[in-house]
């Protein structure tokens, strides 16, 4: 780290430690004062609700009268009756299968290119990255209206090349490619990332096994993809835990049921209407929707943790 | 691992012995189709902003013509939107919780990062991971519960909720501020401190206007994040005039439908949504991609 570096060049020159330094009892009051604004909110707004989480997911409560502990009756009704829970759970996996490796090779794939523009870059990048500042709502309108299956100008393109048409909005069979399109059409900060991290390879790696006979693929396979791992593990984690949390596009692209057929119901959509939506107000039930899901993201965090240890390469290892 | 003993000899024994000339030779098509496939994906990915204008400038009944250049710019559309619903409400109220939740966010993430940067205690590599593991904790774990805080508290219905958690500092921005806050050298710190300057008139005066762009960069993702964000005020407002644009705009769907499909109205309101953040990514584009990049993940 910076500060050590420094700290140790200082110790080099031979002098005492320099006696403008704080004190280690100051410094430890100063540090705690300074980020205590952190831990205030930690209590208050993350440990607390997550800890009442779990336990109104054991309760029945309305909000109106108090908590009245049923145990896991909210997990056994969610895993064995409830109709609507395994259709949620399924479209979810089903979403985020689809759009993250569909999100990360677009953006991939854009930054490779534009990694070897020399003129323009700045025209091309903006291009790429102003569709990540649209708000979310206008894109929700954008992408229905340019999915149309009638008008929308991506199926009369279609349908001008004499190729398929598919009821997008209205096919149940479509309508989470629906909003996996829309998404990917944001991928302007993972394209970002990518490319800052193809610029930070060394050139004289490529040099190097160009001489040694590698073609392109072998030195987009041995080199760029090891180099870039860190980003793209960084990337795979947020985007599914983004994914899996999917709640806004189905809610505004379809409607808050979810579509036809239920086919655009997710998660947090469910857990949203039994929590908030008009006559439902259970808050126990929901709750437990809620962990369900923080177990599955824990879940499958934990995994791709595990899996990185064996592709994720970090220059020296030595980092931070 | 496998791939290090590959490529590290490699690169070792050419280093710097003048081959450079043979890799970038423009004698093949290579260039001419890498600005062809830049310049397809360009268009591909520009077409819906194009056709999101043209919908919203087309009289009603060419919405579903098959006519790509309306016969008439309707640019009354624009003013059908303000009057079909309080958008310049709408715009407001979202300004004031955006403005807000800014600089709530900008004061407590770089206080707070700034005593894990450059600030030794003892506790803080074990909080500063628990920061970061605040960060990969999905938000729909804690909704509801913080629902049920601010309910207690009668912020419902106000605009509190939707900014005063930024007071506490936000983990990604605590993460990528202390990045650039590691940055800058210890000898201006000591030289403060030989002036006599204590911890926070370091941090006031010596390390904020350091980390300018880092804080613009801080300012505009939460800018965008807050007038984007559609689930919090679908929580806690209740009352159409209290509405954001997001909410507002998100709930339009349904009102249009009832009157008939108004596209046109759907597409103009959204082009009025999206102007802003526009504005601000021209405006601030050099800080943007800045912060983007310098965020502190390495490949």
């Amino acid at each position: 780290m910076a500060n050590a570096a420094l700290d140790r060049t200082g110790d080099v020159s031979g002098q005492p430690r320099p006696k403008f330094r704080f004190r280690p009892s100051e410094e430890t009051r100063a540090g705690w004062l300074v980020i205590s604004p952190w831990i205030f909110g930690f209590i208050v707004f993350t440990m607390f609700p997550f800890f009442s989480s779990l336990y109104f997911s054991f309760t029945n409560y309305d909000v109106i009268s108090s908590p009245e502990w049923i145990g896991l009756e909210n997990y056994d009704r969610l895993l064995t009756s409830d109709r609507l829970f395994p259709i949620a759970l399924r479209n979810t996996f089903l979403y985020t299968a689809m759009y993250v490796p569909l999100h990360l090779v677009t953006a991939l794939a854009v930054a490779l290119l534009l990694n070897e523009a020399r003129k323009m870059k700045g025209f091309y990048r903006t291009a790429f990255y102003l569709p990540s500042m649209t708000p979310v709502i206008a894109t929700a309108y954008l992408w229905i209206w340019m999915l149309n299956p009638n008008n929308g100008l991506v199926n009369r393109t279609l349908r001008a090349l004499s190729l398929p048409a598919p009821a997008w909005t209205v096919d149940p069979d479509w309508t989470k490619p629906t909003i996996v399109i829309s998404q990917v059409w944001m991928m302007g900060g993972a394209m970002i990332l990518f490319l800052a991290a193809l610029q930070g390879v060394p050139k004289d790696l490529y040099e190097a096994a160009t001489l040694d006979g590698a073609g392109a693929w072998r030195r987009f396979r041995n080199i760029t993809l090891p180099m870039i791992s860190g980003v793209s593990f960084f990337l795979a984690t947020v985007s599914t835990i983004a994914a899996l949390g999917v709640f806004t596009q189905g809610y505004v692209m379809f409607d808050k049921d979810g579509g036809p057929q239920d086919s655009a119901l997710f998660i947090v959509m469910y857990l949203f209407k039994r929590a908030f939506g008009s006559g439902y107000f259970q808050m126990g039930y929901a709750s437990a929707i809620a962990w369900i899901l923080f177990l599955i993201i824990l879940a499958v965090t934990a995994l791709q943790f595990w899996i990185s240890k064996r592709w994720v390469y970090y220059e020296h290892d030595a980092r931070g | 691992m496998a791939v290090r003993n590959e490529t590290l000899p490699m690169a070792t024994s050419v280093a710097g012995t003048g081959h450079r000339q043979s890799r970038f030779s423009p004698h093949s098509l290579r260039e001419p189709l890498i600005y062809l496939a830049l310049t397809a994906l360009a268009v591909i990915f520009c077409a819906p902003f194009v056709w999101l204008v043209i919908t919203s400038l087309k009289p009603a009944d060419e919405i579903f013509a098959s006519n790509w250049i309306p016969t008439e710019w309707r640019w009354d559309n624009y003013a059908d939107v303000f009057n079909f619903a309080p958008v310049a409400r709408w715009m407001w109220n979202t300004l004031v919780i955006t403005v807000l939740a800014v600089v709530a966010v900008l004061l407590s993430s770089s206080l707070v990062a700034y005593g894990f940067a450059r600030i030794r205690f003892r506790g803080r590599g074990a909080l500063f991971a628990l920061v970061m593991a605040t960060y990969l904790l999905p938000g729909a774990v804690t909704m509801i519960p913080t629902f049920l805080i601010w309910n207690e508290l009668g912020a419902v219905n106000t605009f509190w909720p939707l900014w005063a958690g930024n007071l506490f500092g936000s983990a990604f921005y605590i993460f990528m501020l202390r990045q650039f806050l590691l940055t800058i050298p210890q000898d201006l710190v000591d030289s403060a401190r030989i002036d006599g300057a204590g911890f926070l008139r370091i941090y006031w005066t010596l390390m904020l206007p350091l980390i300018k762009p880092a804080l613009v960069a801080v300012a505009i993702f939460e800018a965008n994040a807050k007038w984007d964000d559609f689930m919090g005020p679908l929580i806690y407002l209740n009352r159409p005039d209290d509405y954001t644009l997001a909410l507002g705009l998100g709930t339009m769907k349904e009102s249009v439908q009832e009157l008939g499909t108004q596209w046109s109205l759907l597409m103009a309101a959204s082009v009025i949504f999206t102007i802003p953040m526009m504005v601000l990514f021209f405006l601030f584009q050099r800080y943007f991609m800045e912060g983007v990049t310098h965020s502190g993940i390495k490949g």
